[in-house]
């Protein structure tokens, strides 16, 4: 996972020479078309593969029980990786969701004497916070995303077994718990706010000004800048969003648990988030995002492992056909510079 | 001139190189001497970097060779470049700045101690000895990056001529020095050719080529276009090689063959008005030195001047794209404060199409609806969301006017011809109503229809009152469309031209005067000004 994070810390490639770019070989092009229909529909397709498969092999697999079990379990990475979506979009990555969701987690029973919806309230405060902190690190001071919301990682957790004292404590709350366990229509609760929140962000992305200068800052910050965008500004929201959608995936998390575990609450979430994004089609190099690839991109990562505990192989297994979708996902995405 | 007795110390013969059928150097030949050093300049594109690079193993030639000594040489990697004596000092600094001065100094051939473990006595020892010859006394134990610039470079140099080269190749090293550490230089190079070290010196600032160097090759295009030695060559031949020209043709064509008939005169009663865009005594350190520019309604005001001259980095200036020491740009007499933006140089009718369309100006990735609407976006919004009717209401207008060819609004700008993509960052700004452009090299590389509309626009927009600032390396675009020049060289105003008195040969003997008291002190010359805009117009 390593290798491509480290890519959105380098610099755009624009060493194409001073003219302009010879028209493309019509060999090249036909190759770089299939490269794009893999890229932007390739999640599709493999998820589409992977229903099937499991549908012909899998026994009990399509039954209402367990397809609502697939769905839930995936709905904390699917809010976080929404966040992460915008992040990435801008060139940037936030490593710190898993922490906020720690934080979260921990502030939730601190404050559940004022109600539950006081202290949902409070933990998405500081979800909003820390992402405010992050923003300002990437936006104001100039600081590499990557390293900023590293610190922010291992200082976030931190943070959170003092508030709560390095405890796992149980939560008894009704209200916490219908959000967690709940249905309505037979659908869970926790899915019906993770469509919402996409709705909310897809619309955002397409239609809004926010949106637009989204895509415009991580496609090309220079030229954004030049064009009078305020960019500063944008890449702070981005990150107050992924901070406020991480802290929501921690109030889920928690609610469903019934219990508030900060030590172990979103461990290693920022990958499997990161995961979700790129194999969606959203690219690490910004400038571009797919918010229901995205959905699906955490889906698919969550069909594979299920699948693979499913036919009883060892969860490594699942593991391996991850890490190779990864390479495929970065690989088609490359730039491949010049125009 | 005693230095060239024997054969040449490297030589490239009849190198050509492709990248992606683009023809990047055609048939170069140049012979670098012992003891001598030898010029290479030209104007952005022209090969230069190209050929550096060839003769430093980073490309291989498609045809023709190296010769190092006589002998053909292949360098399949910049190692083997420097193995056979060929340094190199980057333009930009190619040394870890967190590292000491002496870790830079002697990276990657360490003094070692019995162990085989670099000795940082002895390292720092010698590294004060090797930068005492260069004038530099620092703590050579701290880090690179706390010095200013100017040491950074000479520690570079001292690096570059301390692995024993044959070949010292130097790109553009002056760009970042203060007059004070020119001069220094100028004595590091005088040592180099005592020592029989043959330099190539990358430039295009004419008085370093007079100063400091006895051969000359010009390239254009790809192309040798002139070689020489530096005393049979005078400036104003020099650079009217480097744009294109034949000192005859201009000489024969005269001063005032151009300028009357499609261009109107600036109108009289203008000069009475406020300009729309005015820029005072603008100064960054090492780029700008007090340039004022002021630009009237429907004018097309022109900045000539070399590569470096200062000419984008003043129209940047003007539109707040970067940071200041000194001066002040007015928006209709006002004066903007420190925090003059891009983003209020937009909201007060300011815009800027930069030269770099590929870098700072399209966002590749994104449709051309997306790339014209960038800057208007919350003119086409209600309550936060970009209305789709009026953004292709928009789209429509500017792509029918400036003919963009394009398969529709959604199509990927990367896609576009660089002529397109021109015309889009054009309509970019247009649809912003904008009171003032300014232009940077608007038709380099670009085609020759895209480029006569592009040209054929810039007259119409002036004719409807837009104030417009000109930036090209084409003389004869800035002879024929503008109303006024300025004439930049090292960040300063050298001379401006108006009306009838605006022709290539003024401009070029404006660019080629000598500074009077050559490099004494280097601020106070009086700029000789060929002609006061106020008397000609």
């Amino acid at each position: 996972m390593t290798e491509p994070m480290t890519g959105t810390a380098a610099p755009r490639d624009n060493t194409a020479p001073a003219g302009d770019p010879p028209g493309r070989l019509p060999g090249a092009s036909r190759e770089n078309a299939v490269l794009r229909q893999v890229r932007d529909h390739g999640v599709y397709v493999a998820i589409g593969v992977l229903l099937l498969f499991n549908l012909l092999f899998t026994p009990n697999f399509a039954t209402v029980g367990n397809l609502r079990l697939q769905l839930v379990q995936v709905v904390p990475v699917a809010i976080v990786a929404l966040g992460m979506a915008l992040v990435v979009a801008t060139e940037g990555i936030d490593l710190s969701v898993g922490s906020v969701m720690a934080i979260t987690a921990a502030i939730i029973p601190l404050y559940l004497g004022y109600g539950p919806w006081v202290a949902v309230g409070v933990g998405i405060a500081a979800g909003v916070v820390v992402g405010a902190f992050n923003g300002t690190m990437v936006a104001v001071f100039g600081i590499q995303p990557i390293i900023a919301t590293l610190g922010v990682l291992v200082a976030g957790r931190a943070l959170a077994l003092v508030l709560a004292d390095g405890r796992l404590v149980e939560i008894f709350d009704p209200s916490l718990q219908s959000l967690g366990n709940g249905t309505l229509g037979g659908v869970p609760v926790t899915v019906l706010i993770v469509a919402a929140l996409a709705a909310v962000v897809g619309v955002a992305v397409r239609w809004s000004i926010f949106g637009r200068r989204l895509v415009a800052v991580g496609g090309n910050r220079t030229a954004a800048r030049l064009a009078g965008l305020p960019v500063r500004r944008t890449l702070l929201v981005v990150y107050v969003a992924s901070g406020a959608l991480a802290a929501l995936a921690g109030v889920v998390n928690t609610a469903r648990l019934g219990a508030s575990d900060p030590s172990f609450v979103g461990l290693l979430i920022e990958l499997s988030a990161i995961t979700a994004v790129v194999v969606g089609g959203t690219p690490l190099s910004g400038g571009r995002i797919r918010v229901v690839g995205t959905l699906l991109g955490a889906l698919l990562m969550q069909l594979i492992a299920a699948t693979v505990i499913q036919h009883d192989l060892p969860d490594s297994v699942a593991r391996m056909i991850q890490a190779a979708i990864i390479v495929v996902a970065v690989y088609v995405q490359r730039d491949r510079g010049g125009a | 001139m005693n230095g060239s007795d024997g054969g040449p110390t490297l030589e490239v013969a009849g190198v050509t190189k492709h990248f992606d059928g683009v023809q990047a150097l055609d048939g170069v030949s140049l012979q670098l001497r012992a003891g001598r050093v030898h010029a290479l300049v030209g104007e952005n594109g022209a090969g230069k970097s190209t050929l550096v690079k060839i003769m430093t193993g980073v490309h291989r030639p498609d045809d023709g060779e190296v010769r190092s000594r006589g002998a053909p040489v292949d360098f399949g990697a910049p190692r083997d470049a420097q193995a056979a004596g060929i340094s190199t000092i980057y333009q930009e600094l190619n040394l870890v700045g967190t590292m000491s001065v002496a870790r830079n100094l002697f990276l990657g051939r360490e003094p070692l101690t019995r162990a085989r473990l670099i000795d940082p006595t002895a390292m720092n020892r010698e590294a004060r000895v090797v930068l005492s010859r260069y004038g530099v006394d620092v703590d050579v134990r701290r880090p690179l990056a706390g010095f200013s610039t100017g040491v950074q470079q000479m520690v570079a140099v001292a690096r570059a001529v301390s692995t024993e080269a044959q070949v010292v190749i130097m790109d553009e090293p002056t760009s970042s020095l203060e007059p004070r550490e020119v001069d220094r230089l100028a004595e590091v190079i005088e040592l180099l050719r005592a020592d029989g070290v043959a330099v190539l010196y990358v430039t295009h600032k004419l008085d370093e080529v007079f100063r400091l160097c006895q051969d000359v090759t010009v390239l254009r295009d790809g192309r040798r276009v002139f070689g020489s030695q530096v005393a049979d060559t005078d400036r104003l031949g020099l650079v009217a090689t480097m744009l294109g020209r034949r000192v005859e043709d201009v000489r024969a064509h005269g001063v005032t063959s151009f300028g009357d008939a499609d261009t109107p005169a600036p109108a009289d009663h203008d000069r009475d008005l406020v300009p729309v865009l005015r820029a005072d005594d603008l100064s960054r350190r090492g780029v700008l030195d007090g340039v004022s520019v002021a630009v009237h309604r429907g004018e097309v005001v022109g900045l000539a001047g070399l590569l470096g001259s200062g000419r984008t980095e003043t129209a940047r200036a003007m539109f707040g794209a970067d940071p200041l020491d000194g001066g002040t740009v007015a928006v209709d007499g006002e004066p903007q404060g420190r925090r003059w933006s891009p983003g209020r140089a937009i909201a007060r009718g300011v815009g800027l199409v930069s030269e770099d369309r590929k870098a700072e100006g399209i966002v590749p990735d994104l449709s051309v609806r997306d790339n014209i609407v960038l800057a208007a976006l919350p003119r086409l919004a209600r309550a936060g969301f970009v209305s789709r009717s009026r953004c292709d209401a928009v789209v429509d207008t500017f792509v029918r006017r400036l003919r963009i060819k394009i398969s529709g609004p959604d199509q990927r700008v990367r896609e576009l011809s660089g002529g397109n993509q021109q015309k889009v960052l054009l309509a970019r700004m247009l649809c912003l109503s904008p009171r003032v452009l300014l232009l940077d090299e608007p038709t380099r590389g670009i085609d020759v229809g895209a480029k006569a509309e592009i040209q054929a626009l810039i007259d119409e927009l002036a004719g409807n009152g837009l104030g417009v600032v000109l930036i090209s390396s084409e003389l004869e675009e800035l002879v024929e469309g503008a109303t006024r020049v300025f004439v930049l060289r090292d960040g300063a105003v050298v001379g401006s031209l108006a009306g009838d008195a605006i022709s290539e040969h003024r401009i070029m003997t404006t660019i080629a005067a000598a500074a009077r008291e050559d490099g004494e002190d280097g601020d106070g010359a009086a700029p000789p000004a060929v002609a006061d805009p106020e008397v000609a117009g």
